[in-house]
């Protein structure tokens, strides 16, 4: 139908979150529609993020199933993608599938920071607030590792850039 | 023997190295900023995509090796932004210049970044050599990311403002990055350093050979002084100060001397940003084109 792929473009999941749509994730840019041929512009969350062939991947397939002859997606790396663009629905569903969502963003210049991240991180499971920092990496790009001081459980923490 | 022509097996989807954007800056704008020559364009590119592209691939070989799982995550984490930052690099040299792809055999589906880190010898790469030396163990590991990840933040803090808007873009999101690097390293590095004497014995044993390399990493090659007047590129030897003082922070709260050690010579007064390399490379380079060169059309 036209004027949909915005809508179906916005409501494709994210491969490795999948409890995202791209449009809570914030890598949509936008969607240029012209009769059958439509351009999705996204960027990528982390300059390694495998996810962007997927994501491009289903937007092709998705797109083609709703009837468009012709889908591109292009993308776009300026301005870089920030963990702030996560919308507020999608830190809902971030927290209510068990990953803690990101707070603000770090300001520019970034300083060195020697000391133990300093979040106020709540555990998705018991929400507690003494949360330990396990490591500032973990099972994708943009994803930290916690463990719970109270209920012991390790959960991950969506990372601020 | 099946006839894998009939299966869709010559479907994009299928190739070695298809599953992934063929080129990684579709739909980005790669107008090349006037006055500035494509070809020294594409060097500084090759430049700064090499030195991430080698690193990323030491790192790497840490995966599985680490002394601990979180550990292991996290080298391969930073090789992961690392080879991100890379690809985009080599598709923007491939863009400025095409003429410095290797050429491959007609029907080749490899794209210009993959053909760039594939298909070039040694003395085609521009890294330095601070990035290429084989890894020693995790201190000396730590104490490489600490140096080249805070030389290469600073170096792109100032990149974002430059007149070539794809370099721009990818050090806007590099320095995101690098800034995670940056930290991982440091808090190792001060761990190790105030932990047993024997962390503490590697890790300064680390930093010394790592600094072996540290003046290649902030001196300015021609080509950099060339496209630093046009507002493209940034002197490395103009971020030396300001890193230099980080690292210093780091090594005071590690209660450790800044290394005073001699520098690896040149050779004639090249060195790795003019294709002249430790043998090193040529072992690592063996290793991660192997297969690509064994299949140059993606298919086996």
């Amino acid at each position: 139908m036209p004027g949909d792929a915005y809508r179906i473009a916005a409501s494709v999941t994210d491969p490795e979150l999948p409890m995202l749509t791209l449009g809570d994730l914030g890598v949509l840019r936008r969607v240029e529609e012209h009769g059958s041929a439509v351009t999705v512009v996204i960027t990528p969350t982390y300059s390694g993020c495998p996810a962007l062939a997927a994501m491009r991947d289903d937007l092709v397939r998705r797109l083609t199933e709703a009837g468009y002859a012709d889908v591109r997606v292009e993308v776009e790396l300026s301005p870089a993608w920030s963990s702030d663009w996560i919308s507020e629905r999608g830190r809902a569903a971030l927290a209510a599938a068990g990953i803690s969502p990101p707070g603000p963003a770090p300001k520019r210049p970034v300083v060195l920071t020697l000391s133990p991240p300093r979040r106020s991180v709540r555990c998705p499971r018991c929400g507690s607030a003494s949360a330990e920092a396990v490591s500032e990496f973990g099972s994708t790009s943009c994803k930290a590792l916690y463990r719970c001081a109270d209920c012991l459980e390790p959960f991950e923490h969506v990372k601020e850039i | 023997m099946e006839d894998f022509s009939e299966q869709g097996y010559g479907d994009s989807s299928q190739w070695a190295f298809g599953a992934d954007f063929e080129d990684p800056l579709a739909g980005v704008d790669t107008t090349i900023p006037d006055g500035v020559e494509p070809r020294a364009l594409a060097v500084y590119c090759l430049m700064l995509a090499d030195d991430a592209l080698v690193f990323s691939h030491r790192l790497s070989e840490w995966c599985s090796n680490a002394p601990d799982l979180e550990e292991d995550i996290a080298l391969t984490n930073i090789a992961l932004d690392l080879l991100g930052q890379a690809r985009f690099l080599l598709a923007r040299a491939a863009a400025a210049d095409p003429t410095i792809v290797p050429e491959l055999p007609p029907g080749s589906p490899v794209p210009a970044d993959d053909a760039l880190a594939f298909f070039r010898d040694a003395d085609g790469f521009r890294n330095v050599l601070m990035v290429e030396t084989p890894n020693g163990d995790f201190g000396q590991t730590v104490a490489r990311i600490l140096v080249f990840a805070t030389a290469r933040l600073a170096l792109y803090e100032r990149l974002t403002g430059s007149r070539d808007a794809v370099l721009a873009a990818v050090a806007a999101k590099g320095v995101k990055e690098l800034a995670y690097h940056r930290d991982f390293a440091g808090r190792w590095f001060v761990t190790l350093a105030q932990g047993t004497e024997e962390s503490r014995r590697r890790v300064v044993a680390g930093l010394g050979e790592v600094w072996r390399h540290h003046d290649e990493l902030f001196r300015t090659h021609e080509v950099e002084r060339e496209l630093a007047a046009a507002g493209v590129a940034v002197e490395p030897s103009s971020v030396a100060g300001e890193a230099g003082a980080v690292l210093d922070q780091v090594f005071a709260a590690a209660g450790v001397e800044r290394p005073s050690v001699p520098q690896a010579g040149m050779i004639g007064g090249r060195a790795g940003r003019d294709g002249v390399h430790t043998e090193a490379l040529s072992r690592m380079l063996a290793e991660m084109q192997v297969v690509a060169r064994a299949h140059p059309l993606g298919r086996w």
